[in-house]
């Protein structure tokens, strides 16, 4: 084994002891992964489920009867409320005990016996809009399959809707997936930029540049603890997602293992680059939550990137979270292949890259 | 109170309100996080989809397959991609090129014709990976699907008045008429630029001093508990005004969320959870006694709850009742409602009175424990 070696594995070796050394640190390390594990899945959804729905019905025909008769057997309501007049109305939507409440005219029944049929009126919580628009989804399709006219009916050709990777557009598949990658980018970015403030603080990372320790190196071996701690975290995920969850693992595990390194090594160069910017542990900590949260916020996991405006969805190529968010789901749910992703795999490299040769410049500067 | 411990104390707050002003990285986040939020919340977060990638099949050829596809076409929303096998446009949806495809049938022109029903001839596939975008194009493709066959049923010489028309709704939002996501997002959002100045900032700042063991030196120069923990509190109350009050200008004057109530009752709101935050970071810095881990702790206990379980971003009667209750005991989801609340509904007090009472207990719990913790810490 030559000189180089040696120093790099020794330096490994510190860095992994600063990090899963002392019982504390490693179960604050293990301990957001399990709570997120068991609260993400179930929380994050937008699905519409449980709610009340609260009828006003001023007609008490046939017809009426008939529609909330559908109405009461769709999971989106668990249970189907009257109410007797405005006052009520008013005080349920107040509350936000109602999330849509409809209202059904007098007459309603005869004039759709009588070939004339009026609207029936949904009042909906703007307050809650995006829910109150999903439940409406649901009350329309109701009524769309309340037949009418027969005929009309078998004249059409017939349609079928499936949704592949996930039947039933659960949002806990969506979830473990992207956890995988959330997870990653909270210790990676943390591991590396707060290893190097806090070197900074105490002085020792004046020794560290001085040692025969070249740049790279240093990158490097800052690099690896975040890169075993993201692999350690990201199997707690998968085992959990494929036993406990029972989510079907469709690809290659080994290509998402793959694809994870220039996944951490790209957090690891903007860790590396935000500590260069900082001096004391307190402001990498901050630069590190003001990357993160727009990072978050921008990868897709909380809404997707197409709908975003034009001009964001181009500056989140510079974002590591939305390329991996990407691949861990394609690999996980789609059995997508390492070449559906060549491009998300050039723009991490090229973070890392970019990053890495940036901070190192700056740390070399300020030693000259 | 006489004299002399007022002066102690006001010269601690000075103390304290110097060292905010030297270290920008403070000013920085309650100044530049909340701008970045808004801006964030207010047009990169869309519940709405705008384009959608939609890949085409047509086995057929016929006329009126042909006029599917360009009904398909004509769809605003749409931006059809035709293909030449299912493979290439399996390959396609699975690399995350397409968000869906539809495939028309050989035969589809004959039973078009004939109006037999012999087997589904048009297939809408989606990317179940991505449930929303999943939705939005099943419903879309859908509703351009039965444009289209109303207009082959019309060239037939049917009647234009179809079953999904015998029954409308006729839909009218309270509160927020244009149902803009935005609206509710904006309001909901602040949540998080409190816990961030509130209690993330408390807790570093705080736990810093425990590692350097200046707030020991405090309380063993004669300073009280009480005198210690108002020193770090009104300081810091101040700076989550100011990040609040970004919020609140960016939200109505930028990004024209109505605000319905008073500005009174929206800074009682404010305050009272910015009471609690600064509680919650004060008694995580005070355990924690170390940056680092308080900085993980609070992540976890204060910030990843007000996103994910106050009720801002993802519905909590969706979840199940387990999660329920847990969201219930996070102050954050009554923040949430109060704001929304006030935005957009106004001054409603038979909503704002039982989330302020929630929130009040959180702030004075909160700051008592600390209160506590702090003397046991030091015997």
């Amino acid at each position: 084994m030559n000189a180089t070696v040696i120093r790099l594995l020794a330096l490994i070796k510190k860095e992994l002891q600063m990090v899963i050394g002392d019982t504390q640190s490693l179960r604050l390390l293990i301990a957001p992964v399990v709570m997120m594990l068991l609260v993400f899945p179930f929380a994050a959804t937008l699905e519409v489920k449980n709610n009340a729905l609260y009828v006003l019905d001023r007609d008490g025909g046939p017809v009426a009867t008939e529609i909330i008769e559908r109405l009461s057997h769709t999971p989106a309501f668990s249970q189907v409320r009257r109410l007797r007049g405005e006052a009520d109305m008013r005080a349920v939507i107040d509350r936000q005990d109602a999330l849509v409440v409809l209202q059904i005219g007098p007459h309603f029944s005869e004039r759709v016996l009588a070939g004339q049929p009026e609207p029936i009126q949904a009042i909906l919580d703007g307050r809650r809009s995006n829910s109150g628009q999903i439940a409406l989804g649901y009350v329309q399709s109701i009524l769309a399959g309340i037949p009418v006219g027969t005929a009309l009916d078998a004249a059409r050709p017939p349609l079928v809707v499936r949704h592949w990777y996930n039947q039933n557009l659960d949002y806990y598949r969506f979830i473990l997936p992207s956890l995988v990658a959330i997870i990653a980018t909270f210790s990676a970015l943390i591991v590396t930029a707060m290893s190097v403030a806090r070197e900074r603080e105490q002085g020792t990372l004046d020794q560290l540049l001085v040692s025969p320790l070249t740049p790279w190196m240093l990158f490097v071996g800052k690099s690896i603890p975040a890169l075993v701690v993201a692999l350690i975290q990201a199997t707690i995920i998968l085992i959990a997602s494929v036993f406990f969850y029972g989510v079907e693992f469709r690809g290659n595990v080994l290509s998402l293992y793959l694809c994870l390194v220039p996944y951490v090594l790209a957090l690891a160069g903007i860790g590396l680059f935000i500590s260069t910017v900082c001096s004391t542990q307190q402001q990498a900590f901050l630069g590190v939550f003001l990357c993160m949260m727009p990072g978050i916020l921008l990868s897709g996991f909380v809404t997707p990137i197409d709908n975003m405006p034009e001009i964001l969805q181009t500056l989140t190529w510079a974002n590591p979270i939305r390329h991996f968010i990407a691949i861990a789901k394609g690999i996980y749910l789609k059995a997508s292949l390492v070449s559906d992703f060549t491009d998300n795999l050039i723009a991490l490299g090229c973070i890392a890259v970019v990053t890495a040769s940036v901070s190192l410049a700056l740390f070399q500067r300020r030693l000259s | 109170m006489s004299a002399a411990p007022l002066f102690r104390l006001a010269a601690l707050i000075k103390k304290e309100l110097l060292q905010i002003l030297r270290d920008p990285s403070t000013l920085i986040i309650a100044t530049l996080f909340p701008v970045l939020l808004m801006l964030i919340f207010g047009s990169g977060i869309s519940l709405d989809s705008t384009v959608v990638r939609l890949g085409v099949f047509d086995q057929d050829g016929s006329p009126p397959a042909r006029r599917l596809v360009e009904t398909y076409r004509h769809t605003p929303g749409f931006r059809v991609v035709e293909g030449k096998s299912t493979d290439e446009l399996s390959d396609l949806l699975r690399a995350g090129k397409l968000q869906g495809f539809v495939v028309l049938d050989q035969g589809l022109g004959r039973q078009v014709l004939t109006g037999s029903r012999v087997r589904p001839v048009v297939q809408i596939v989606t990317d179940g990976a991505e449930p929303n975008g999943a939705n939005f194009v099943a419903a879309y493709a859908q509703g351009a699907f039965a444009v289209w066959s109303e207009q082959e049923l019309a060239r037939r010489g049917y009647g234009p008045r179809s079953p999904a028309r015998a029954f409308s709704l006729e839909t009218r939002a309270w509160f927020n008429p244009s149902t803009k996501s935005r609206n509710s997002l904006l309001p909901g959002s602040v949540t998080l630029v409190m816990m961030v100045v509130g209690a993330l900032l408390t807790a570093l700042v705080v736990a810093r001093e425990w590692e350097r063991g200046t707030m020991e030196a405090l309380l063993t120069a004669g300073v009280s508990r009480f005198e210690l923990l108002v020193s770090k509190l009104i300081p810091y109350f101040l700076l989550g005004q100011v990040a609040f009050t970004i919020c609140v200008l960016m939200a109505h004057l930028y990004f024209d969320v109505p605000l319905r109530g008073s500005i009174g009752t929206l800074y009682l709101v404010g305050s009272t959870f910015l009471g609690g935050a600064l509680g919650m970071g004060l008694l995580i810095s005070t355990l924690m006694r170390n940056q680092y881990n308080a900085a993980q702790v609070t992540l976890n206990a204060a910030f990843l709850p007000g996103l994910m379980l106050s009720g801002f971003l993802f519905e909590i009667r969706s979840m199940p009742v387990a999660i329920q209750a847990v969201s219930s005991i996070i102050p954050a989801r009554y923040f949430v409602t109060a704001m929304q609340t006030v935005f957009q509904a106004g001054d409603v007090w038979s909503v704002l009175t039982p989330s302020l009472i929630g929130l009040g207990l959180a702030a004075v719990g909160f700051l008592g424990v600390t209160f506590f913790v702090t003397r046991r810490r030091l015997e």
